[in-house]
């Protein structure tokens, strides 16, 4: 990646030829005809983690930290299955989880699927959650 | 007592069916000066927050730790602090400064202190502040499509027709939750064969709408609502946290995400703690902030008739707007449940945002009739459309949206309606017939539409949102169908889940399906000659609305052969005796030949000789050619008849009867309204003229007002006038002789 990110926006345009979906795909052969063939999957059409992470520089780098700041834990959880990820945030709705089970759940976010911003953002819930009554 | 017939006929106006009340501090009821509303202050220790607003840190509730951990910009947050509010709030106004250091500091702000920012601006200076701090440079506008029926081609045909006529996005929801994934579906396909990039949504609880989103049937999700109060919050079954996950859950797949909060919504939950609108919608606009979101859609949304029931109430949701845009989210500004009974009021509250224009003004306009608008919206819907076309053109405001033919909505809305047709035959959904192809293609509404198998449609959604397929077979079955172009759409969009460039604030897709967001497209307005101005082909766009005519072919009516009774016989010359003189305009007969509603000249001029005649008189004609003012003609008329009495008649067929003597721009009786003349009236207008000639008492001609002809004909009356002018020249008047006898 340049030092100056804004200038590559739009990755589409500028980044068509390095860019990947989810599946490893690369993104210029998400055509017609490779749909027509059969040969793309719901896979192909998702984004990869290292896109989100380049789409956060580029979001910090023009003054928005904190959408950086999500686009990161994005990119963590691009690597959670669709299923799990629907359970995580049932877990975090209020008064669903104890304190325990928030904290499994930010130890395997961290261990599982290397997700060390958005553990620890589920460990600071967690806390939180403890002081206001929002436990199970 | 005596009752007032006025306020009788007041008490009977729409306005008087909305809701006014006094404010209630206790009960949530004051949109922005609670007594209960804490003052600005920040304690930090440490680089971590100890207090906000008055609170110390370990009486936080769970909001108050979330927008102090991850919302205040603790870099710029003592700067902030200490800038006094009438500063930032001059900051607003000042074109001098751009909108970046606004957004710095205002990211450093307590809730507080927000509030006390945009407390001190009127609403012209919001006004003026907003379209500053609005985000992308490019003004857009969001529909909803919705149909109560659910039917899946008018879903189709009415999504294509929102996105020809320029919506960026659109937005649907359901009547019943389980028909969402072919709701989505439907609306996918019809916006994409309206125009590629448009971005769709379906609003339906959290985790189906991420289901939805997983399987590709919307890129954007909007409803992530959040509330100002930690219990309201709870009572919304979310935390900030959770919220913020959800977020994360929705970028990680590629789907742009935006928060919803807005006025009034803690009240009506009956958990507003005695705090105002304002203040609970800047701690809202906080998390939102802090949990990273790209934008937001506010401006009360659903809750909209509870501030506006409050005095100020209209000005507080441009308030939050404004906040919004200055803590660097995009805004979706509301203008969507209905506001109020009155046209007046609510197009008066829509303006707010109309003219400083939002990233999206409405979230979302109702493209279908309000009766079908499943989220209660349609404070301005599909009825609207002309009205709001014209608001563009007047005031040359680019509202988002464009005006569009019948021609070409009727095609586009058979060709969503057929896509989605096809869809479903390949994808073995319930069949659509040609007859529900050819209903959606004309519909207005859902009352046009057959009704359909719901539970054999809603079978055919969960086996659909549980099984195997996803967009890619809708591709697949679309291209194979011969829709290719809808197909190389639902492709792009999926091609641009990948990228994830509209993951930036406030993305579109521009009609060329390049991506506009605050990183290319940024506001950079800095007053008169910046920031985005609608000029070149959009401007042209949308001054081309379909009742608009050529100037040129207004007079049509009032041009034909000249009139063959109607001959110049020599000079004028002075008369004696008795008589009128009828003194016509110098296209009288030739250049023209039709009054403004139609009537023949020789008619207009045989019954205007008719009344004379029939008081024993006789009207000498005379052409007018030095003027085409209508005092000139007529002095000229009545400085040579014999009586000193003239009628003077213009070709639109204003008419006056004059008098020698009287000053130009005086006169015996004036009948300006040439639209509302009859051959009855100008029959008596020549009576009354003889009368007067022979000094007899004349009742002066009754003529009926009508207050709308000048509304309607103003045009035609200034191109008339022009072509009497054309004709003037510098000829003393002539005799006209006109072949015709009076049936006296």
């Amino acid at each position: 990646m340049s030092a100056n990110h804004s200038s590559r926006y739009p990755l589409g345009e500028t980044a068509a030829d390095d860019l990947q979906a989810a599946s490893g795909r690369a993104f210029r052969d998400l055509s017609m005809e490779a749909v027509l063939s059969g040969t793309i999957t719901a896979e192909d059409l998702r984004i990869r983690a290292e896109t989100l992470q380049a789409q956060a520089e580029i979001a910090r780098q023009a003054g928005y930290e904190r959408l950086a700041a999500n686009l990161l834990r994005a990119a963590e959880l691009t690597r959670v299955p669709n299923a799990e990820l629907l359970a995580m945030y049932e877990a975090l709705r209020p008064n669903r989880s104890t304190c325990e089970q928030l904290l499994e759940l930010a130890a395997r976010l961290e261990k599982q699927y290397q997700a060390p911003n958005t553990a620890g953002f589920i460990r600071e819930a967690a806390e939180v959650y403890r002081n206001r009554g929002l436990l199970k | 007592m005596t009752s007032s017939r006025r306020f009788a006929i007041l008490s009977k106006r729409d306005i008087h069916n909305d809701s006014f009340v006094e404010p209630w501090p206790e009960a949530g009821l004051c949109v922005a000066d609670s007594p209960y509303d804490p003052r600005p202050s920040l304690r930090m220790e440490g680089g971590r927050v100890v207090e906000m607003d008055g609170r110390p840190r370990q009486d936080f509730d769970a909001l108050d730790y979330f927008i102090a951990d991850h919302s205040i910009d603790l870099s710029t947050a003592a700067e902030a602090m200490s800038t006094p509010a009438l500063q930032i709030a001059r900051m607003l106004v000042d074109i001098n400064v751009p909108r970046a250091p606004i957004q710095r500091l205002a990211g450093g702000c307590t809730p507080a202190k927000l509030v006390e920012i945009v407390r001190s601006l009127s609403v012209l200076e919001m006004m003026v502040g907003l379209g500053k701090m609005r985000v992308r440079r490019t003004p857009a506008n969001q529909a909803h499509v919705t149909n109560w029926r659910e039917h899946p081609a008018l879903l189709a045909a009415d999504a294509a027709e929102a996105a020809l006529r320029g919506f960026a996005e659109v937005e649907t929801t359901v009547r019943v939750a389980r028909s969402a994934p072919l709701t989505a579906l439907a609306v996918l396909v019809g916006s994409q064969t309206g125009r590629g990039g448009v971005l769709t949504q379906c609003a339906v609880e959290e985790a189906l709408g991420l289901s939805l989103a997983l399987k590709g049937l919307t890129s954007y999700a909007e409803t992530l609502s959040v509330y100002g109060t930690e219990r309201s919050f709870v009572d919304g079954d979310d935390t900030p946290w959770s919220k913020a996950f959800l977020a994360s859950a929705y970028a990680s797949r590629g789907v742009k995400v935006r928060f919803t909060s807005g006025s009034g919504s803690e009240a009506l939950m009956g958990l507003a703690e005695g705090c105002s609108m304002l203040y609970l919608e800047a701690r809202c606009l906080l998390v939102t902030r802090g949990a990273g979101s790209q934008g937001v859609q506010n401006g009360s949304i659903s809750c909209i008739a509870l501030p506006e029931s409050l005095p100020g109430g209209v000005r507080v949701v441009l308030a939050e707007n404004l906040l919004a845009s200055m803590l660097g989210s995009e805004v979706a500004s509301g203008n969507d449940a209905l506001a109020s009974h009155s046209s007046i009021r609510k197009t008066a509250k829509l303006m707010l945002q109309f003219l400083p224009g939002t990233d999206f003004i409405f979230s979302g306009y109702s493209a279908i009739p309000k009766r079908d608008n499943l989220f209660g919206g349609g404070n301005f819907d599909a009825e609207d459309f002309d009205d709001y076309a014209v608001l563009q053109r007047d005031m040359v405001v680019d509202g988002g949206l464009r005006p569009v033919t019948e021609e070409e909505t009727l095609a586009v809305r058979r060709q969503a309606a057929r896509a989605i047709q096809a869809v479903y035959a390949e994808m073995g959904f319930p069949a659509i017939t040609d007859e529900e192809v050819e209903a959606a293609t004309a519909a207005h509404s859902s009352d046009d539409m057959p009704e359909r198998d719901p539970v054999a449609d809603l079978e055919a959604a969960s086996r659909f949102l549980t099984g195997e397929k996803t967009v890619i077979d809708v591709i697949r079955a679309l291209h194979q169908r011969g829709f290719q172009a809808a197909a190389a759409s639902l492709l792009e969009m999926g091609r641009q889940r990948v990228c994830g460039d509209y993951l930036q604030p406030a993305a579109i897709f521009d009609r060329n399906f390049r991506v506009l967001s605050a990183i290319n497209d940024p506001n950079d307005y800095t007053g008169p000659g910046s920031g985005y101005r609608l000029e070149g082909r959009r401007w042209q766009e949308i001054q081309r609305i379909p009742q608009a005519k050529s100037p040129r072919s207004v007079i049509d009516d009032c041009i034909g052969e000249p009139c063959k009774n109607l001959v110049e016989i020599g000079p004028f010359k002075p008369g004696s005796g008795p008589e009128v003189v009828v003194a016509v305009g110098p296209a009288f007969g030739t250049d023209l030949s039709r009054t403004i509603n139609g009537l023949a000249h020789e008619d207009v001029l045989a019954a205007i000789l008719t009344g004379i005649a029939k008081e024993g008189l006789i009207g000498r004609i005379m052409k007018v050619y030095s003027s085409s003012d209508l005092g000139r003609i007529s002095h000229i008329g009545a400085q040579m008849s014999g009586s000193g009495i003239a009628v003077g008649l213009q070709s639109r067929g204003t008419t006056i009867i004059q008098k020698r003597g009287l000053a130009p721009l005086n006169n015996l009786e004036l009948f300006p309204q040439s639209p509302s003349l009859t051959l009855e009236t100008y029959e008596a207008i020549g009576r009354n003229a003889a009368r007067y000639a022979l000094g007899l008492p004349a009742k002066p001609v009754a003529v009926k007002i009508d207050n709308t002809a000048r509304l309607r004909l103003i045009v035609k009356t200034a191109l008339l006038h022009r072509r009497e002018t054309e004709a003037v020249r510098s000829q003393p008047p002539v005799e006209l002789f006109f072949n015709w006898e009076p049936d006296v």
